[in-house]
């Protein structure tokens, strides 16, 4: 039963990624002028530009075109930087694991965060605790996490200079890009982690736990923190994403070489090829992980109809 | 013109078990109790009358260079101080708070309406047409928070109408899903079959009967989304892919003033907070309404 799901919600995947594909192929046939001129620059002959289109196959029919793109995307070939010359899968793959290693070390914090500041909320509702973290979470999630980058970077490097303002690699390096990229994602949870709490808690079964005379604290870690979590799990996928995403500003802002900064250097040059193979990663990747979160999420709750 | 008359009278009967006068005096009433909504309400409501009137008092000009006054911080004169090139933040900030509403409720309103015209045919109709419009939506979701909407900038080019178009497909499927949902919801209705069983068309039910329906948690999402339009707008601009200098776009002005941190701290603070303050405001008065708009709640 388990399996079929699984093996369902894989080839659900099929479809998706097709779509994505196509959507990141087509992005340089319909960008306003011929990318051809695009990359012969200013001033180039008829000759030339002809020669790139021989070259780069943009003579073939479309449906050629996207075939042979996704067959080369698959084999992560991606062709060559415009700018460069270099091989993209080669310029993207060490700025891919930069990215991915903020987007998951901010994951954890929000993660971290978020459940201690939710649960905290939950159990001491309409306390002066719980009004103080869900004001916190409510501007961290109103914060853009670019604006929050420069004031950390600003107070914490160039004020008090504990911490270096730029880069990436070493431990203190991380810390204020992770605050930066983490807050808003904790913010996030910590609200959703309370509301679920409050729901497990005024439930039959926590009643029930109590009138037994179980300890408070083994009603909520054990029996309600367990059921709250539940939900929150779904949000941590897409959590993740977002930010994948976001990270684009962290990078630019803190000087990080990921992949997100990458794209929008190449931007102004219109390096295609890079910018649609960033884009590819982050996208497939944010899908599979959306699959796996789907499946944890069935796995911890059985009793969630399998259709 | 018979037909006419039966249709308005089930719409009377209906209204009588639906009460839907009494739910928006409810609904009121919930409102005004609900204080992070009044608060963003009032909040919402300042920031459009400082942005459209604020202009019309202000003595120094958005683009008045004065190299006398560079990198001044906050003073009588100059409220938030100036920015490298002299230029009185305060100034920029107000005439870039219309740059940030407009491009906050146009790009909603865009996609919102898209969005829910697929997302309300999607769920009315169902079947093989319904499969295709949520799995292209689907796609479309596969990229991730601000990723989508750098893409079309990056087809379309660095401005700031091109920002609108972005942050406007960029919200499409969130709201053709919660529309789809509703949709089908209210479709299971006995009414709809009633009013169908009388003669209207698909199009006078979609527009008439299913989307009076379907209206509300529309209208959290809206608000919803306008805070984080305003975000993903901010951003863009703050990577110079949206408004172009010298615009005092707030997210533009961070990223023109974020190479004299060192000396001007201000610089970076204030557009940043004025970010902060319309996020916020728009996010209190979405939660507000969801509060209030939710049957559960007293």
């Amino acid at each position: 039963m388990m399996l079929k799901f699984i093996v369902r919600r894989l080839l659900q995947l099929v479809p998706v990624l097709i779509g994505v594909t196509f959507l990141v192929f087509i992005m340089l046939h319909i960008t306003p002028g011929d990318p051809a001129e695009v990359l012969a620059g200013e001033g180039a002959t008829v000759e030339t530009i002809e020669n790139i289109n021989e070259r780069l196959g943009l003579n073939e029919p479309l449906h050629q075109q996207y075939l042979s793109f996704l067959s080369n995307a698959v084999q992560f070939d991606f062709g060559t930087s415009w700018r460069t010359g270099r091989e993209v899968s080669s310029e993207i793959a060490p700025r891919f694991f930069v990215t991915l290693e903020l987007a998951i070390y901010s994951t954890i914090l929000s993660v971290f965060l978020g459940v201690i500041a939710g649960v905290i909320s939950a159990v001491r509702r309409y306390s002066l605790t719980d009004v103080t973290i869900m004001l916190v979470a409510l501007f961290g999630l109103s914060m853009p996490n670019f604006w929050l980058g420069l004031m950390l970077m600003q107070w914490f490097a160039v004020k008090l200079d504990w911490l270096p303002a730029t880069g990436w690699g070493s431990g203190s390096q991380v810390i204020l890009p992770v605050i930066a990229l983490g807050t808003a994602g904790a913010a996030i949870i910590a609200r959703m982690t309370r509301s679920s709490m409050l729901e497990i808690i005024s439930q039959d079964y926590i009643r029930t736990a109590r009138a037994k005379g179980v300890t408070e604290k083994v009603v909520i870690y054990r029996h309600a923190l367990r059921n709250a979590m539940i939900p929150v799990v779904t949000v941590v996928g897409l959590q993740f994403g977002y930010l994948l995403g976001g990270a684009v500003l962290t990078e630019t802002v803190f000087a990080i070489n990921g992949l997100g900064r990458l794209v929008v250097d190449r931007i102004a040059s219109r390096d295609f090829p890079v910018i649609q193979a960033s884009i590819l990663v982050i996208a497939s990747l944010f899908v599979f992980v959306n699959v796996l979160v789907d499946i944890s999420y069935r796995i911890l709750n059985k009793r969630i109809d399998l259709d | 013109m018979a037909v006419l008359k039966q249709e308005q009278k089930i719409n009377l009967t209906t209204k009588k078990q639906h009460p839907r006068l009494r739910s928006m005096k409810d609904f009121y009433r919930k409102l005004k109790r609900n204080k992070a909504a009044l608060v963003g309400g009032y909040l919402i409501l300042f920031l459009t009358i400082v942005s459209l009137i604020g202009p019309y008092f202000l003595s120094n000009g958005i683009n008045d260079v004065d190299y006398t006054a560079r990198l001044q911080p906050p003073s009588a004169e100059y409220w938030l101080g100036t920015d490298q090139h002299g230029r009185d933040i305060f100034s920029r900030i107000i005439y870039g708070g219309q740059i940030t509403l407009i491009v906050g409720f146009l790009s909603v309103a865009l996609g919102g309406i898209v969005g829910v015209a697929i997302g309300i045919a999607s769920g009315y109709y169902g079947g093989k047409i319904d499969t295709v419009i949520m799995r292209l939506m689907d796609i479309l979701l596969a990229f991730p928070g601000i990723l989508l909407a750098l893409a079309i900038v990056s087809i379309l080019g660095p401005d700031i109408v091109n920002v609108i178009y972005a942050v406007a497909i960029y919200s499409i499927p969130s709201f053709a899903r919660i529309a789809r949902g509703s949709t089908l919801s209210v479709k299971k209705l006995e009414y709809i079959d009633a009013v169908r069983g009388i003669g209207a068309g698909d199009f006078r039910i979609l527009v008439r009967h299913v989307l009076p329906n379907v209206i509300s948690p529309l209208i959290v999402q809206a608000t919803l989304s306008i805070a984080t339009a305003i975000l993903t707008a901010s951003g863009l601009s703050f990577l110079g892919l949206g408004a172009q200098p010298p615009s005092p776009e707030w997210g533009a002005m961070l990223n023109d003033g974020r190479g004299y941190m060192h000396d001007a701290g201000h610089i970076a603070l204030f557009p940043g907070l004025a970010i902060v303050i319309a996020v916020l405001a728009f996010n209190l008065f979405g939660d507000g309404i969801r509060d209030a708009l939710d049957p559960k709640s007293k």
